[in-house]
């Protein structure tokens, strides 16, 4: 079915040729032609941005601010200059957490039960009101509980556009019409980070306020991310960051702050990792995005048809492959994650995740487990990986039994 | 290295010395955050010797094996002697090496004895 070998553009697997990475949900591998773009920077060009009037730093500006168009067009926003460079989606989070409307101290805050700590944390220190909306038996949100706690006073409610355990992939789109039925003036912020690599994003049709993602779960490198904001929006955040290139002037009694995109990226950023990033749009641009989304759908319904076939295997997520993303948690009788991973690691060489997934009120409050063992899809993946781990599993299985 | 020698899933599956003291004069536990492991210890203490020790908790092979391993080990020796064993001990006595990752795994019985032998429980 897949017909490109895309492990080929990959370097990792020409250093562990046998890998089996079924762990993109933490972080993708990188593609050489990602490594090239940042390698270029650092050996043509590898100057400061927007501070000098040389050719190689306007060079440098030039490549920088050319991603702004690429994330903007990427994830269909209208101006580039709504485009924030962050270090990733937790800085993104935490801007936002500390950003908005910072002179209201008790502002009610909803996020979900399916969040990741990035989007859990940096809300519930903001404010005491802080609540959760449940999932359902089917691991996806509860409507009715969401419509429920949404009121009238709710300032922002923030959602995971992809489960980074469940693979659930929730109906933004419909949750936000309903949110602002109840209430107009809410702000929505949703957490693409699991999304951006795996389906076409549309912000103007999601309609959100906010929206941000990483480069490293995207085939870019760590340490870069976008944050976008519908500009009225972007323009009230007080800053979390201040300080060099994003005042437009200082004296000793007062500083004024430049206009957004800038007034959020004070200090010299990651500039080639913003460059990676660049070119890890692009390598997706160049595969297509909904190409990509159907040979993980493939994989998905593959893999939760092998697991499934395994006695005492239970899968955390939705049963069914539809409006579900290459991402499947479980757990193997009861054996511990952990060492379902170590010996999928040891002996075959299978990398996988176990724990929490820095998911824990999911794990602990709504699933009652400490951990699952999560396999999650990139573009290299392929049946023979599915293949490999299934008979890996069945190995875990006759070692504890 | 298979870290998943026999004598580690023996004392997996038929764990020693789990479950609670009713006469403990010491108990805490240790948790790895990453992965969920629970380590609880009750100790009983008297003249200094370590007369009895249960442990009780969830988690890998690796964490509960070498609790219970542990537990027979320090059985009888003194406060002294529990309070100088270090990460070393934990690796001798489990004859596995261990990747740091899962060496919090293997460690976690002794961080949650010295914490017991800092929480005395008041009668």
């Amino acid at each position: 079915m897949q017909t490109i070998n895309y492990k080929e553009k990959f370097p990792m697997y020409v250093a562990h040729p046998d890998l089996i990475y079924l762990d993109s949900a933490a972080t993708s591998l990188t593609p050489q032609i990602v490594l090239d773009k940042m390698n270029d920077y650092y050996t043509q060009y590898g100057t400061n941005i927007s501070r000098g009037v040389y050719s190689l730093c306007e060079e440098a500006t030039t490549q920088y601010e050319l991603v702004r168009e690429k994330a903007a067009a990427f994830i269909h926003a209208p101006s580039d200059q709504e485009i924030i460079f962050t270090t990733g989606t937790t800085h993104s989070l935490n801007i936002l957490a500390h950003g908005i409307s910072p002179d209201e101290s008790d502002m009610h805050i909803l996020a979900t039960a399916m969040d990741h700590h990035a989007n859990f944390v940096p809300w519930q220190n903001r404010t005491k009101n802080f609540e959760v909306i449940n999932i359902d038996k089917d691991y996806r949100l509860d409507l009715s509980n969401l419509a429920k706690k949404i009121t009238s006073k709710t300032a922002v409610l923030t959602i995971p556009l992809i489960s980074n355990v469940l693979g659930t992939i929730n109906p933004v789109q419909k949750i936000i019409s309903l949110a602002r039925e109840i209430n107009p003036q809410i702000i929505v912020v949703i957490d693409a980070a699991q999304a951006a690599p795996h389906i076409p994003i549309d912000v103007q049709k999601l309609d959100c306020d906010f929206l941000t993602f990483s480069a490293h779960k995207l085939y870019g490198p760590t340490g870069a991310g976008i944050l976008w904001g519908k500009k009225e929006k972007l323009q009230n955040i007080r800053p979390l960051l201040t300080g060099g290139d994003m005042i437009s002037e200082v004296s000793s009694s007062k500083t004024q702050y430049r206009n957004i995109p800038h007034k959020l990226e004070a200090g010299t950023p990651n500039i080639a990792g913003i460059i990676g990033l660049g070119a890890a749009i692009d390598f997706i641009q160049s595969i297509g995005l909904k190409k990509i989304q159907k040979n993980e759908e493939m994989l998905t319904k593959y893999a939760l048809n092998s697991l499934r076939k395994i006695s005492g295997l239970k899968i955390y997520g939705p049963q069914d492959a539809n409006d579900r993303a290459g991402v499947v948690s479980f757990t193997l009788k009861n054996i511990h994650p952990h060492d379902i991973a170590s010996i999928l690691d040891t002996q075959y060489n299978i990398a996988v995740r176990a724990g929490n997934h820095c998911a824990m009120p999911l794990h602990i409050e709504t699933l009652d487990i400490p951990a699952t063992a999560r396999i999650s899809f990139g573009i290299y993946n392929t049946i023979e990986d599915i293949d490999t781990l299934e008979k890996g599993l069945y190995k875990v299985s006759e070692i504890f039994s | 290295m298979n870290i998943y020698q026999e004598q580690i899933l023996e004392h997996y599956k038929d764990p020693q010395n789990y479950g609670v003291l009713k006469n403990a004069t010491h108990r805490d536990y240790a948790l790895n955050p990453t992965c969920g492991d629970k380590v609880c210890i009750d100790m009983h203490i008297k003249k200094n010797i370590i007369q009895d020790i249960a442990f009780s908790g969830s988690g890998c092979a690796i964490s509960q094996a070498a609790a219970s391993m542990f537990t027979q080990k320090v059985k009888g020796i003194t406060v002294e002697n529990l309070t100088m064993m270090n990460k070393d001990d934990i690796l001798k006595m489990l004859e596995i090496e261990l990747s740091m990752n899962r060496l919090k795994c293997g460690v976690l019985v002794l961080e949650a004895s010295h914490r017991a032998l800092h929480n005395p429980i008041k009668l």
